[in-house]
């Protein structure tokens, strides 16, 4: 590079000048196939779930496998959501202010849906 | 203005749709639907937790119109969604960039999303007239 300031440690840590490097494109990629694969069996569940009653529904949520799937599911969903919206603002939204409060609404509230399913998914198969 | 008279990109009025933009803006729509009803379906797990009465109302809301309209649309959005997500990351590996495989593939996606939503609310319409 021309430029001397330029330490050859940047160029071999490679993370530019978010310094967040391929993160945000790698997160958005994993929670997407782990998406991929998640959404057929959701759809089995919801499915499923219509036909039962109260205690069918909460019996068949406890199982060991459904509950650590939809752990894994809640957690993906609102990892996902958040990387997506943090682009749509980036590109539609161009106030510095009403960028940073939209971003950190969008975080926040992710991060909050993550925390309220774990719970409740925690709590149907740890509770009765 | 007359002096700066640079080539402008096409005024949104006479812009000519496509399926390659029109596959993309559905994706982002489609994202943001789906991060709203993600909203929904966390109230359905926190209702589930919550007891018998809670379940009983989000079931209600589920079977009423307004509940089956936001489901319909959240389905379709999560077909649409996933299917074009296929495709983003088939992209991302290097397949389908040639035009005409990439016009192909955006009309197979809005062609699958329709259909799988259509099966999935078959079996639904099926389950709930059973019960």
């Amino acid at each position: 590079m021309s430029t001397p300031l330029r330490t050859p440690l940047k160029t071999a840590l490679g993370l530019g000048s978010a310094k967040q490097g391929l993160h945000h494109f790698m997160v958005q990629r994993i929670t997407a196939v782990a998406l991929l694969l998640l959404v057929p069996w959701l759809i089995w569940l919801v499915l499923t779930l219509i036909t039962l009653d109260f205690a069918a529904a909460h019996a068949l949520l406890a199982q060991p496998w459904n509950a650590s799937l939809l752990l894994v599911l809640v957690i993906a969903v609102f990892w996902h959501a958040q990387l997506g919206l943090q682009v749509v603002i980036e590109d539609y939204v161009h106030g510095k202010g009403s960028n940073l409060v939209l971003q950190l609404a969008v975080k926040l509230l992710c991060f909050l849906g993550a925390a309220a399913g774990v719970l409740a998914v925690l709590k149907i198969a740890l509770g009765r | 203005m007359s002096a700066n008279a640079r080539p402008l990109s096409p005024h949104i009025q006479i812009y000519r749709w496509q399926i390659q933009m029109m596959t993309s803006i559905l994706h982002r729509a489609t994202g943001i639907a789906l991060a709203a009803g993600s909203l929904l379906l966390l109230c359905s797990l926190i209702a589930l937790a919550s007891g018998t009465e809670t379940w009983a109302q989000i079931s209600g809301f589920a079977r009423s119109g307004l509940g089956t309209f936001l489901l319909l649309g959240w389905t379709w959005s999560l077909a649409y969604h996933w299917l074009n997500g296929i495709r983003h990351l088939l992209q991302d590996l290097g397949w389908g960039y040639r035009i005409e495989q990439f016009v192909r593939n955006g009309w197979l996606v809005v062609a699958g999303s329709l259909i799988l939503t259509i099966l999935v609310w078959v079996c639904v319409f099926a389950q709930r007239g059973g019960a």
